[in-house]
């Protein structure tokens, strides 16, 4: 008998643990958009757009694509700064959840690092783009390797599974293993649709984030991935793609293929102080500094335009 | 809530605890009630958790029109291809195989480590080695899946000569993780094996290990298996850990050191890219429901266990 009683204790202890986790998930929102809702009214922002009402107060919430997140965390730091009593809020949770919060209106932006148009069950058009920052993506390898170029088709047969050993495209006797991205990735899909022609990749091990994609390159021998640039350091190697080397001035005139836009969707055009951040961080001030230093391209810089469906314009 | 002495030695005292006191009865009332809108709370939050889980995992089969069957049963998991398959198979042969195998690794181990700290070496097993055990209890899930993956994976390579991320690899982290938890479990069954059993078979003439193979071992029984099940619930449901260094490949395995996924690192990789609402969102709760349905299986399990080791006795 005390044993059972034991055991029905353990268990509601676990139990009201368990319970105790779930309603401190639920709060933290809430706190902070009543601290934001109650908050002074701030002076007017000096971000131009004067006669603010009241509105322009309104806490702001950006949630998505955690590739975005740092930008977008830093520019709301320097925002808030400038604008006392404003409230930004950035959270992750990828570039699905910004998309699925923006549009049922749970979030005031939704930041995702692929277009809308290319998620189902979206509804684009209710949504309105802002393109804010370009993100490159290379092939990296692990060093060993010794090669630093590829061809497309060279990098087709690799990610599709035909190209099984490094000493096919001049490399070493060694194993390819192929470090992929979850089939829902944005930077799978990109990688996939500008580097691969649409390729389906064979099975590799696959993780999620970044960091830890470059630790396994970095040391499994025969390893080949795809990064963002801005997690591109000495551990590994980026790949020339056809011999065009994945840089800026590549990537502005699409030379270099593969990037993407970071969106940043809001639905409907935006109003009040979602419109003043959205209009901050296209400004020189943000693109020539926060985007540059944390890895990213200024949206400012690019030569062409890319539409959804891939069609390419020039400026 | 009406208890009283029976011996009203001091008869002030016998006056105060008869006589009703209003303070008394108002402490007595709330405390019922905080007591019960707490177990109220946890009623509820128990109650609607397992009814959002499977209202939002029922709806792959009853929204979306995918088979159960084929769901549970296809080897295919291509959610975002034309047409999308989705079979979860994989995944569960997966979360089935790291279980076992850290349940056959760490149970020998474990309950090894019990017999030494109760039976063998008591004194040195309460003062080092109980305390480092429930230090291993604390270490959080991420940091066993970072030793695993900077330290285990590595040494598989090089051992075998293959890719190191693998069946192997997250079973022996898992293995790590839920062995203070066997170790703990077990030793406190074997601790209560009264010791007139001990006595009694050491009286007969059996040996110390024959009394602590037949005699310690047998009686606590029903404990140690409530260990080894309390250790695979753990290792069933841990995410972070597993899918550092298992892989997560969708390909069935060949062998030990094959890549593999698990249901929960299916989850974890995928819910944020996905789009609530969509079929591929919702098989993703499909197999948090599994999941839930699994810790229902292993609570099962051990209530069964608890009521075998009552009639035993």
């Amino acid at each position: 008998m005390k044993k059972l009683s034991k055991m029905f204790m353990a268990l509601t202890v676990v139990g009201a643990l368990l319970a105790g986790c779930g309603s401190n998930a639920a709060t933290p929102s809430q706190p902070q958009q009543q601290s934001g809702g109650t908050q002074t009214p701030a002076p007017e922002s000096n971000s131009g757009n004067a006669g603010a009402e009241t509105t322009s107060n309104e806490p702001i919430t950006a949630v998505g694509s955690t590739a975005m997140q740092p930008l977008v965390e830093q520019v709301a730091k320097d925002f808030m700064a400038k604008n006392p009593g404003l409230q930004i809020q950035v959270q992750g949770g990828g570039s699905g959840t910004g998309l699925s919060q923006v549009s049922s209106g749970a979030a005031t932006i939704g930041n995702s690092d692929i277009f809308a148009e290319e998620k189902k069950d979206i509804p684009a058009n209710e949504l309105v783009d802002h393109k804010v920052a370009v993100v490159g993506m290379a092939a990296v390898v692990n060093p060993q390797i010794g090669i630093d170029n590829l061809s497309k088709q060279q990098l087709i047969d690799i990610f599709s599974g035909k190209i099984t050993n490094w000493k096919e495209v001049g490399g070493p006797d060694t194993k390819v293993t192929l470090v992929n991205r979850p089939k829902s990735s944005g930077t799978r899909a990109t990688f996939s649709k500008f580097a691969l022609d649409g390729t389906e990749e064979a099975e590799g091990i696959t993780e999620d984030s970044s960091g830890t994609v470059r630790k396994i390159i970095a040391e499994t021998p025969g390893a080949i991935g795809y990064l963002a640039l801005s997690y591109i350091n000495d551990s590994v190697k980026a790949l020339k793609l056809d011999g065009v080397e994945a840089n800026g001035e590549n990537i502005a005139t699409n030379q270099y293929p593969v990037w993407a836009y970071q969106h940043m969707y809001t639905k409907g055009e935006p109003t009040g102080s979602a419109k003043a951040f959205l209009e901050y961080i296209l400004t020189d001030e943000v693109q020539k500094t926060a985007v540059k230093d944390l890895g990213f391209l200024p949206i400012t810089e690019m030569k062409v335009d890319r539409a959804a469906d891939g069609t390419i314009k020039q400026k | 809530m009406t208890h009283r002495t029976d011996t009203p030695s001091q008869s002030g005292i016998a006056r105060k605890m008869l006589t009703s006191n209003k303070r008394q009865w108002t402490e007595n009332v709330t405390g019922r009630l905080i007591a019960t809108v707490c177990a109220a709370l946890l009623i509820i939050v128990v109650l609607s958790i397992t009814y959002f889980i499977a209202s939002k995992g029922l709806s792959t089969f009853f929204v979306n029109g995918i088979s159960i069957t084929e769901f549970l049963s296809q080897v295919k998991w291509d959610p975002e291809g034309e047409p999308a398959v989705y079979g979860v198979f994989p995944f569960i042969l997966g979360s089935f195989l790291v279980t076992t195998l850290a349940a056959l690794i760490a149970a020998p181990l474990g309950i090894g480590a019990a017999i030494f700290m109760i039976e063998l070496y008591p004194n040195f097993g309460k003062k080092v080695l109980k305390p480092v055990i429930e230090l291993l209890v604390g270490i959080p899930s991420v940091v066993y899946g970072y030793v695993g993956l900077t330290l285990l994976v590595p040494f598989i390579r090089e051992q075998f000569d293959v890719l190191g991320f693998s069946l192997l690899a997250g079973g022996l982290v898992l293995a790590l993780m839920i062995l203070p938890t066997i170790t703990s479990v077990a030793a406190d069954a074997i601790s209560a094996v009264p010791q007139d059993l001990r006595n009694a078979s050491l009286a007969l003439g059996a040996t110390r290990w024959q009394t602590i193979w037949n005699v310690v071992l047998h009686s606590s029984l029903p404990g140690c298996l409530t260990a080894i099940v309390l250790g695979m619930a753990r290792a069933f449901g841990e995410a972070l850990a597993v899918q550092m260094v298992i892989g997560n490949t969708t390909k069935l395995p060949g062998s030990l050191l094959d890549p593999i996924s698990t249901l929960t690192s299916g989850i974890t990789l995928n819910m944020g890219n996905t789009i609530q609402g969509t079929p591929y969102n919702n098989a993703l709760w499909s197999m948090a429901l599994l999941l839930l349905l699994m810790s229902f299986v292993f609570i099962m399990i051990l209530r069964i266990i608890g009521r075998k080791g009552l009639v035993n006795k």
